[in-house]
């Protein structure tokens, strides 16, 4: 039997890629300029999902974009500085046999990675799945963290 | 038969600002259709109950999600994700109960199931004897 999710013209639609590839130029005229200013970071994958990198004093904070999953869908790994995501998200199983008219959400592995701009405590690195959003919290290394000099005055 | 029509994207980002809107973030979509409703499913992650406003005016659905505020995180490094609003427009088939649409929102997925009107759902006719 064929799939239901392929059933439909759905499943490739010239169309519906250009209005995407309309997107994603739109999503790069909104990025704040910034983004591209950081030559520490390294990227890999790109698409789909969404990371975002904010730092504060003592820490970083990574915040993914995948909605509609099982927390034990999702892999997380830190070496040498290297943090890693991936993970599958997969079809709603609910409408298996449900007709599909539409389908524009992301099914499949994904995957992404980034090399950390700083030092961080691997072990004190925690990660937390809320209304779609995945936040990994990762403090800075004792030496990564700013320090501030005291003049002496002789 | 005919079923719900996404309306045109909306003209999102760039375009927007220039018309003077405030800019709005296109969310992916899947629509199924079962015996008995039509099913919408929109990705709309950072989004809680109370940041979601779903309208039906005639035939018309309207869905916007706002992102629940978030304690700052410091400063931004790099950003992929769009910090506007969600908004999609959909036209719905008249043989759509308006009156029984529900909808709900699951880690950043909003469903919202639209159920058939009695009278276009499938049938089976009993034969007399």
């Amino acid at each position: 039997m064929t799939p239901a999710r392929f059933k439909t013209s759905e499943a490739w639609d010239p169309f519906r890629q250009l209005s995407s590839l309309r997107e994603e130029i739109d999503r790069l005229f909104d990025q704040p300029l910034n983004a591209y200013n950081t030559p520490t970071q390294f990227w890999v994958g790109g698409g789909w999902p969404a990371v975002d990198l904010y730092e504060d004093r003592d820490k970083l904070i990574v915040k993914i974009e995948v909605p509609g999953m099982n927390k034990d869908d999702i892999d997380i790994s830190l070496h040498d500085g290297v943090l890693a995501i991936s993970g599958e998200r997969k079809a709603e199983e609910k409408y298996a046999k449900a007709e599909t008219h539409r389908f524009e959400r992301f099914i499949g592995r994904f995957s992404r990675a980034l090399s950390l701009p700083v030092a961080v405590q691997a072990d004190k690195t925690s990660a937390n799945y809320q209304d779609g959003v995945l936040t990994i919290t990762l403090p800075k290394a004792e030496e990564a963290k700013p320090k501030q000099i005291q003049v002496q005055a002789e | 038969m005919n079923n719900i029509q996404t309306k045109e994207r909306p003209v999102t980002g760039a375009a927007q600002r220039q018309n003077g809107q405030v800019p709005t973030w296109s969310p992916p979509v899947d629509i199924y259709e079962t015996k008995d409703a039509y099913v919408l499913c929109a990705e709309m992650p950072g989004v809680r109950k109370d940041g979601l406003d779903i309208t039906v005016e005639d035939t018309t659905l309207t869905i916007v999600g706002r992102r629940a505020e978030q304690q700052s995180a410091g400063s931004v490094v790099h950003r992929e994700s769009s910090p506007a609003d969600y908004r999609r427009v959909f036209e719905l088939d008249p043989t759509i109960d308006t009156a029984k649409i529900r909808a709900r929102v699951e880690q950043g997925v909003v469903t919202v199931e639209l159920p058939k009107a009695e009278r276009v759902k499938p049938r089976k006719i009993k034969i007399g004897d």
